[in-house]
């Protein structure tokens, strides 16, 4: 009841525009929805167990489930008043904003600690802000594209920018989405409480700012949520100002000439994206022998072919930046190349600026782990598929979980909160294991670039293990006719399914809003739906989710569609 | 999509109307000769695609194809796309080289079905080649700064500026090691290519002396291309036995620069704009005056042309106005004076914006920086491209009438001759001296027409003859 009285404007607001940065509607929706999820999660158990599915996308091992009953409703039989709060989560990212907000859902006393900003890097150094430069160079892509505009009929005299305007939108936005996130806990009753959260002993955690006395609270669970810093490798020395992160970058306090991404990944991507749309140009250095490494293999090259070659960028492949200085004394940034394979020197770089995009570091230091026999490995808190922390000594920890880039199993905002509702449904009662493989993930470059599940080689080796054919369907959005009517057909959908049974293993998307358009897919594989009974659902003419509609058409599935979802009939 | 893609693996003698070209080649599909050789063709990707561009070939000539393998990247007016072998064999001759473009239909390699083949399909692409698909050779790029140089007319005008020389390894940048290494900027490397400008004979002025996009430019518009970069050809300087332009070597053809290659296109367009042409005498005494008395302010004279113009142009905004449909008048909202300078290896026009609303000693400085820019290849789009009326000045050369060619995509063009002493007849029956030129102006017909280019020239040549309000 009290959640529902407090589904306040200031609530809702926040969360729509969460959704839209990290594509999740599983967590990031209003209440209702959420409820909804869960109960359709319990059909998809049902259905899983219904069709034999050899797929271990929902592992229900008989025995630690069994136990874990046994030990939460025994926890729960035992009334502990001696606890300050039911849930403390130490963190409040998006990963423990999501954990907080399904506590108190679930009526359990929340408190959270957080020793820096609300909104912890997504909202203020990561996914938010960049979403505001994207939104800029998105626009200023399409308005200096002569050919694109004259194509439409439109004619544009010279676009510009204010680096100060673009910058004040990315921080304006970044604060609007904080105080939402902060109102939103405030509304439902969460404490905020203000300093660096260290664990003391199990179930206790202290907590305080710098020079003034600590204060020590209990809790019956306490979820590490602490998240991550920007990884930056030896030898590269940071001044803020030409050798910078995505945390400086963000701030876009400067547009150099000549800008070398070391990373290229989604976030080296998406800044690369950002820079040459405002006019500098990009060298991307990658340790990998191939750009953008962690993409399905084709899309990768289609994405090189329409995100990297056209455009003011190159790139060395295969080495490493081993040493990196910051311009000073009149001398530019210089860049040390190494061979990745034979550590041999191979070239030096002198550019105006880079950009440490080599991913990002687990923030679990002084977290007090020692306290409790945890071992981090290289910084990261080993856990469980239940998020369930473990000891140096293999065992489970009781009472602490540990969600998000801190525990490193999939370091995207909305996994964090995903894997933090999964927590608290289990605490208070109910076994979760989040299918990680039902998690999409996107890359907000122009066009986007989005998948979910297994790439083609990660589903051909499956294969090749597990004995089951492997099946790739492919659409164009050259054939869509609402992204011919944008003048935006470039583009391609993949679908790697199993054609004996219609299981849909991956979908990688390259082409206009494919961030958006990920969710059907996602969806279908988090609620275990096949091919053959999703091709009939149908889709808007004309949109954009025609492209999945037909991917899903051009699948030869074996496996013959199973009886209809409404039993009855619905006669119009 | 795959579907579409095999389509393009026809062999020669069974193709029925699939290909709309080389439907003809074979009538039926009964006697299927079994072909030894068989012609890849460029596919159609997309219902609208024409011709494609081969981006690069996957497979070289000799290497061995499987069914399904891909061979070859096209790009069709969409993406570029990998294209799958329909059959297995040998690659036997390529055709149409990367960065080439073929029809669609058209053949662009040959598939031996052996190896013994390899040398007979070669023999046969050589005969089929040359006609069969054309080879861009620097497919020119919309550059900005080269479409818009191009779009002026073939008058040419006043700042003819020195041959730059091409200094060989003196780019100072720091971590350059004194000329050894070549330090150019990501997109300068890929123009480089594009233009096949070697970047060892390019001096950088960018940061620090790196070599960025424009100095690649320069370099490709100059026509060094083929310096061999050695400092020796410097001082081995022409021998003096003929007038003629350093750096040209007769009896050779070359070909077009990218910057002549967007001029020739650009007028060859201008054919299509119905012109007609209007000229006038003006006395130019009170001008020349009043140029004496503020010169010393920096005011130039393409300034003060320019400036009475605009304000004849906006008592005739038709004369301002252009046609880009063929199907309505485009009133322009400011008076922009577009005006030909000659550059290096070609011309561009740098526009004094608002001519009409900024006062001539701005107009005056804002000319000169206009020009510094031009020369230095450093004019942004804005500054060349936003002209709604262009003023051609061959004047100081002593000509004292011609013709210009209208630029596409603008109502009209003035062309100056030289202010001569001329003797003149007055009213009153008097003989006397003045002053004279000749103005010439072409325009687009279908929207401004005689009458209005008649009173524009006369609303001109009162404000030239009684030049107060140019000062304002």
């Amino acid at each position: 009841m009290h959640s529902t009285l407090s589904l306040s404007q200031a609530t809702t607001v926040p969360r729509s525009n969460y959704a839209f940065d990290s594509h999740s509607p599983s967590f990031a929706l209003s209440k209702p929805i959420n409820l909804r999820f869960c109960g359709l999660r319990r059909e998809a158990f049902g259905f899983s167990n219904l069709t034999q599915s050899c797929s271990s996308r929902v592992r229900i091992s008989s025995r630690g489930h069994s136990k874990k009953i046994v030990a939460s409703a025994g926890n729960n039989g035992t009334p502990l008043k001696s606890f300050n709060y039911d849930l403390i989560i130490i963190g409040a990212g998006v990963g423990g904003h999501g954990a907080a907000l399904h506590a108190v859902e679930k009526g359990l006393k929340t408190a959270i600690i957080e020793g820096d900003v609300v909104g912890g890097t997504c909202v203020n150094r990561g996914c938010v802000p960049s979403k505001a430069l994207l939104a800029v160079s998105g626009r200023m892509r399409e308005l200096q594209s002569e050919h694109h505009m004259k194509a439409l009929g439109l004619q544009v005299s010279v676009a510009g920018y204010d680096r100060q305007g673009v910058a004040d939108h990315a921080n304006n936005l970044a604060s609007k989405i904080r105080s939402n996130l902060t109102n939103s806990m405030k509304a439902l009753g969460v404490d905020i409480l203000t300093g660096v959260g260290t664990i003391l002993g199990p179930q206790k955690v202290k907590y305080g700012k710098v020079g003034f006395p600590d204060s020590i609270v209990t809790a019956k669970d306490i979820i590490i949520a602490t998240g991550s810093v920007p990884f930056v490798p030896k030898g590269i020395e940071v001044d803020g100002k030409t050798v910078i992160t995505s945390d400086h970058a963000l701030k876009l306090e400067f547009v150099p000439d000549w800008i070398a991404i070391v990373g290229s990944g989604y976030i080296g991507l998406e800044f690369s994206d950002v820079y040459t749309a405002l006019g500098s140009e990009v060298t991307f250095i990658e340790a990998l022998d191939q750009l953008m490494p962690g993409f399905d293999p084709e899309i990768g090259k289609l994405a090189q072919r329409v995100l990297i070659n056209p455009r003011k960028i190159d790139y060395h492949t295969g080495v490493f930046a081993t040493k990196i200085t910051p311009a000073r004394d009149r001398k530019p940034v210089i860049i040390e190349l190494t061979d990745a394979k034979t550590k041999e020197p191979k070239d030096t770089l002198e550019v105006d600026a880079a950009l440490i995009a080599t991913g990002r570091a687990p923030f679990t230091n002084g977290l007090g782990l020692e306290n409790i026999n945890v071992v981090t490995q290289r910084g990261f808190v080993p856990v469980d598929e239940r998020m369930r922390v473990i000891d140096a000594n293999g065992n489970l920890v009781p009472h602490l979980y540990c969600i998000g880039d801190a525990n490193g199993k999939m370091m995207l905002a909305h996994a964090a909160s995903a894997q933090g509702i999964s927590v608290v449904e289990q605490v208070t009662g109910r076994d979760h294991v989040l299918n990680h493989l039902s998690i999409p993930a996107a890359c907000f470059t122009h066009p986007e670039i989005s998948m979910v599940g297994l790439t083609e080689p990660q589903a051909r080796e499956k294969g090749e293990k597990e004995g089951f054919e492997v099946g790739i369907a492919k659409t164009s959005f050259k054939a869509n006719t609402k992204a011919l009517a944008e003048n935006e057909g470039e583009g391609l959908a993949k679908l790697i399914y199993r054609p004996d049974n219609g299981e849909i293993l991956g979908v990688h998307i390259f082409g206009l809003h494919a961030a958006d358009l990920i969710h059907e897919a996602s969806n279908a594989i988090a609620l275990g739906t096949r091919i053959q009974d999703i091709k009939f659902a149908v889709h808007a003419h004309p949109t954009l989710s025609e492209v999945l509609d037909e991917l899903f058409k051009s699948a030869k599935v074996k496996a013959p569609a199973s009886s209809s979802p409404v039993s009855e009939p619905v006669a119009v | 999509m795959a579907h579409v893609l095999q389509t393009s693996f026809l062999p020669s003698s069974t193709s029925l109307g699939l290909n709309p070209i080389s439907g003809s080649k074979g009538k039926s599909q009964a006697f299927q000769v079994k072909a030894k050789i068989r012609e890849i063709f460029m596919p159609a990707l997309s219902s609208t695609m024409t011709e494609g561009k081969i981006v690069s070939w996957m497979k070289s000539e000799g290497d061995k194809l499987s069914k399904g393998e891909s061979v070859v990247v096209v790009e069709s007016d969409k993406a570029d796309m990998d294209v799958e072998s329909f059959h297995e064999g040998f690659l036997a001759a390529i055709m149409v080289e990367e960065g080439g473009v073929a029809a669609v239909g058209s053949a662009i390699a040959l598939l031996a079905e052996t190896e013994d083949e390899i040398a007979e399909a070669k023999a046969k692409s050589q005969s089929s080649s040359a006609s069969s698909a054309q080879v861009v050779e620097e497919k020119p790029k919309p550059k900005e700064e080269v479409a818009q140089a191009a779009s002026v007319a073939a008058s040419v005008a006043s700042t003819v500026s020195s041959t730059k020389t091409v200094a060989v390894g003196s780019a100072v940048h720091p971590a350059s090691e004194g000329g050894r290494r070549i330090v150019a900027s990501p997109y300068a490397k890929k123009l480089a290519k594009e233009l096949k400008v070697d970047l060892g004979t390019v001096v950088g002025t960018g940061p620090m002396g790196r070599i960025v996009a424009k100095d690649v430019e320069a370099a490709a518009a100059a026509g060094v291309v083929a310096a061999s970069g050695h400092a020796s050809q410097q001082h081995a300087s022409p021998a003096k036995a003929a007038p003629v332009a350093p750096g040209i070597e007769l009896g050779t053809v070359v070909p077009f620069t990218t910057m002549q290659g967007a001029v020739s296109r650009n007028m060859v367009e201008s054919l299509s704009v119905p012109t007609f042409r209007v000229g006038y005498t003006i006395t130019t005494n009170a001008l020349d005056g009043l140029y004496k008395k503020i010169k010393s302010k920096g005011v130039t004279m393409t300034a003060l042309l320019a400036k009475a113009t605009a304000l004849a142009l906006i008592q005739h905004p038709v004369v301002n106005s252009s046609c880009r449909d063929g199907n309505s008048f485009t009133y322009n909202s400011s008076v922009n004076i577009a005006v030909a300078v000659a550059i290096d290896g070609g011309l561009i026009t740098p526009v004094l914006q608002d001519a009409d609303k900024v006062d001539i000693y701005t107009l005056s400085r804002k000319w000169k920086e206009l020009v510094d820019k031009a020369r230095a290849k450093q004019l942004q789009p804005h500054e060349y491209n936003t002209g709604t009326f262009t003023l051609s000045n061959l004047g100081m050369f002593g000509v004292d009438r011609f013709d210009a060619i209208l630029p596409p995509g603008t109502g009209a063009i003035m062309a100056v001759g030289a202010s001569q002493l001329t003797v003149v007849a007055s009213k009153d029956g008097h003989i006397g001296m003045k002053n004279q030129m000749q103005v010439n102006v072409t325009a687009d017909h279908r929207i401004i027409y005689g009458a209005d280019l008649a009173a524009f020239l006369q609303t001109l040549a009162k404000i030239i003859e009684d030049p107060k309000d140019l000062t304002f």
